[in-house]
């Protein structure tokens, strides 16, 4: 599904994304952990096609095409969807009328006409009660006085929404409390199987006991320096991530 | 001959059609001399420093028209808030239309200022508030004055409230190559009275027009008024709006300017607290391309203790479009316990566009809170890279954002079906469809 080879990528002069390798295949989840400024919010920026990182080398290809030319809105037409870190506040525009906007233009680009607007309140009614997210929540300006909780649930919520073929989590569970945290995971394991896949950014092991990855690739001056399976994470929660930069050094 | 000239040697003709013995006469007298004496403002002057009148004073406009000119409902019906049911004051070329309009004496006057002149039932009230808020040497505004025969009054007497909104419209036809026009409204709240206006300039053609309105507006204590400037004009219309507002104990007025069209516009706001306890409240979407400009002046004089006002503009400027922003406030040393809130947000979308925006705040009084911010800025990259990210285009993505900015000066527009007319003039200007009514 995601073919990423040898990827490079800078901001201005500074080099972030240092040669990153990665396939992930249809039905899998992947997680990526590593320390602070190793590039793994840059790994999902540029997948997502954030403009502001210029790609030097290298490519990522979506079920066999080439990303490179497309904006950020032809990728998630394409069905790349971004969970942020940082979710932005839209003063005036609800929850509910920026997810019609957002499905509608993703209809439209593959040329069909807008979701009838008994079929968008039922998507909406459905995958907000999945998520536990009160109704007059939906109405509100969208992430404008928001808890950090709230805000990354809402994202949750716009993937389910939108239902696509991969989603790349940016440390979902920051700002999550225990409870939230089960909700989201559920919310995002009941789009896991079949053929979407998942990318988990995170520090934490704590998510992952709850989205279980088939993967876990540990990044580091953004290379990926270590692969291997949900063990991997445990070993790393247990030992922290100096042991790997040493390694990495030898 | 260039238009000073021709606006002296046309105040003699004028005066050969007034009535020469009514009272007005000499407050037209001293007006005309302080304009011949001022002229009309020059770039020099401090506050005109980003504001030009040449190109206005080279053409040669017709300071009265010819004709009467009538026009159908149907061809200028968009122009109208015709949505809800309002009370309508019309002029065609400055010219009152009775068959547009919709005027009342039920309980309350909402008609002309050539009956309030001319009728001896208003002659009082005419002594008592025509020309009394109104500067008396800022020299548009005695031009103004001394030109003044039709406009708008209203007069809602105490505890009353007309049933509807009342839309003020000047419609210019373009029968004359290039036209000017000088409005003058009155508006008088008595205590506990309330209501909502509307104000457009429109001009239907691509012929030149230049406006030079005053607006006298008298807000009793614990009255309301909401007033709402809609200025979305012609690419060939220039406007230069003076307003003058007198506020007593507990009255709240609201003044929503929206800046979208014409070619040259300039808002001089005035807001005169008299009383204590008053509310003003002054609120402006601007948003401009190609080569247009708006200048906000706004002052707000704080003569009474315990006085809040409320300034929000937002700017948003595109390709080569210039603004300003000079907003005074006063604090008099009697006026402890002022609250005085300021505040100019602008966009950036062209290296071409120019903004100039300026606080200008003289406190006397020592127990006071006065808070100014002015930002300039860009889009928000983020911003606008989270909503692409969800699958929404650059210039739909530009326009929500921009929304969104402009989006807290909406929240006080108390008439629905004006805030919804708004959103899509924003829509309009922004050139988008964004699937929901913004």
């Amino acid at each position: 599904m995601l073919e990423i080879k040898n990827l490079h990528a800078s901001v201005g002069d500074k080099k972030i994304l240092n040669g990153i390798n990665l396939q992930v295949n249809p039905g899998e989840v992947h997680a990526i952990m590593g320390p602070n400024g190793s590039g793994k919010s840059t790994l999902a920026s540029v997948i997502a096609g954030k403009e502001e990182f210029e790609v030097k080398k290298g490519s990522i290809a979506l079920e066999g095409e080439d990303l490179e030319e497309l904006a950020p809105e032809e990728r998630a037409h394409k069905g790349i969807f971004l969970s942020f870190q940082y979710p932005v506040e839209i003063p005036g525009v609800s929850v509910t009328n920026f997810m019609k906007t957002a499905i509608n233009e993703s209809r439209k680009a593959r040329g069909l006409e807008d979701m009838p607007a008994n079929q968008m309140l039922k998507l909406i009614r459905e995958k907000s009660e999945m998520l536990e997210i009160d109704r007059k929540f939906l109405s509100r300006s969208l992430n404008e006085g928001f808890s950090g909780g709230e805000k990354k649930r809402n994202e949750i919520f716009q993937m389910a929404m939108m239902e696509p073929k991969l989603a790349i989590l940016d440390e979902t569970d920051s700002g999550l409390d225990i409870d939230a945290l089960r909700i989201v995971a559920n919310g995002v394991n009941k789009l896991r199987g079949g053929e979407n896949a998942i990318i988990v950014i995170t520090h934490y092991q704590r998510l992952l006991e709850y989205i279980v990855p088939d993967f876990v690739h540990v990044l580091h001056d953004g290379k990926i320096v270590k692969s291997g399976t949900k063990e991997l994470a445990l070993e790393l929660e247990e030992k922290g991530y100096d042991w790997i930069k040493q390694e990495t050094v030898v | 001959m260039d238009l000073k000239d021709k606006l002296l040697s046309s105040f003699i003709a004028f005066e050969n059609n007034v009535d020469l013995d009514n009272p007005i006469h000499e407050v037209r007298s001293e007006a005309i001399k302080n304009f011949e004496e001022k002229g009309f403002p020059s770039k020099k002057e401090e506050a005109w420093k980003y504001t030009s009148l040449n190109n206005l004073q080279k053409v040669d406009f017709s300071v009265f028209p010819k004709q009467e000119n009538t026009l159908e409902y149907r061809d200028i019906k968009k122009y109208f808030l015709h949505e809800i049911d309002t009370y309508k004051i019309v002029f065609i070329d400055g010219v009152y239309s009775s068959y547009l309009s919709e005027t009342t004496h039920d309980g309350v006057d909402v008609c002309l200022m050539s009956a309030a002149f001319n009728k001896p039932m208003y002659k009082q009230i005419i002594e008592l508030y025509f020309n009394k808020v109104a500067s008396k040497d800022e020299s548009l505004t005695t031009l103004n004055t001394a030109f003044s025969r039709e406009g708008a009054y209203i007069y809602i007497p105490k505890n009353k409230a007309p049933r509807k909104p009342i839309q003020i419209i000047h419609f210019a036809t373009g029968n004359e190559a290039a036209l000017m026009l000088q409005p003058r409204n009155l508006i008088i709240a008595e205590e506990n009275a309330e209501v909502q206006i509307i104000e457009r300039h429109q001009s239907l053609t691509g012929n030149e027009v230049f406006t030079n309105s005053v607006t006298e507006i008298y807000a009793a204590k614990d009255a309301i008024v909401d007033f709402y400037k809609v200025q979305n004009d012609a690419k060939t219309a220039s406007l230069v709006d003076n307003t003058y507002i007198s506020q007593k104990d507990n009255s709240v007025v609201r003044v929503h300017t929206f800046s979208f069209g014409g070619k040259m516009t300039r808002n001089n706001l005035n807001f005169y607290q008299n009383g204590e306890r008053i509310d003003s409240t002054l609120k402006g979407v601007t948003i401009l391309g190609e080569k247009q400009h708006v200048d906000h002046h706004t002052l707000v004089h704080h003569a009474q203790p315990n006085c809040e006002s409320h300034q929000d503009y937002k700017g948003i400027f595109g390709e080569k479009s210039t603004g300003v922003f000079n907003g005074k406030i006063i604090v008099d040393q009697i006026a402890q316990k002022t609250n005085a809130f300021q505040q100019n947000n602008n966009i950036l979308l062209s290296d071409k566009a120019t903004i100039n925006t300026k606080p200008q705040l003289e406190i006397f009084a020592d127990d006071v809170k006065c808070s100014h911010g002015c930002t300039i800025g860009q889009l928000d990259e983020d911003a606008l890279f989270y909503l692409q990210s969800r699958g929404i285009p650059k210039k739909e993505a530009t326009a929500l954002l921009m929304y969104a900015f402009a989006n807290n000066v909406l929240e006080s527009v108390r008439i629905p079906e004006l805030k919804k007319r708004i959103n899509k003039i924003i829509a309009n200007t922004l050139g988008v469809r964004v699937g929901f009514d913004l």
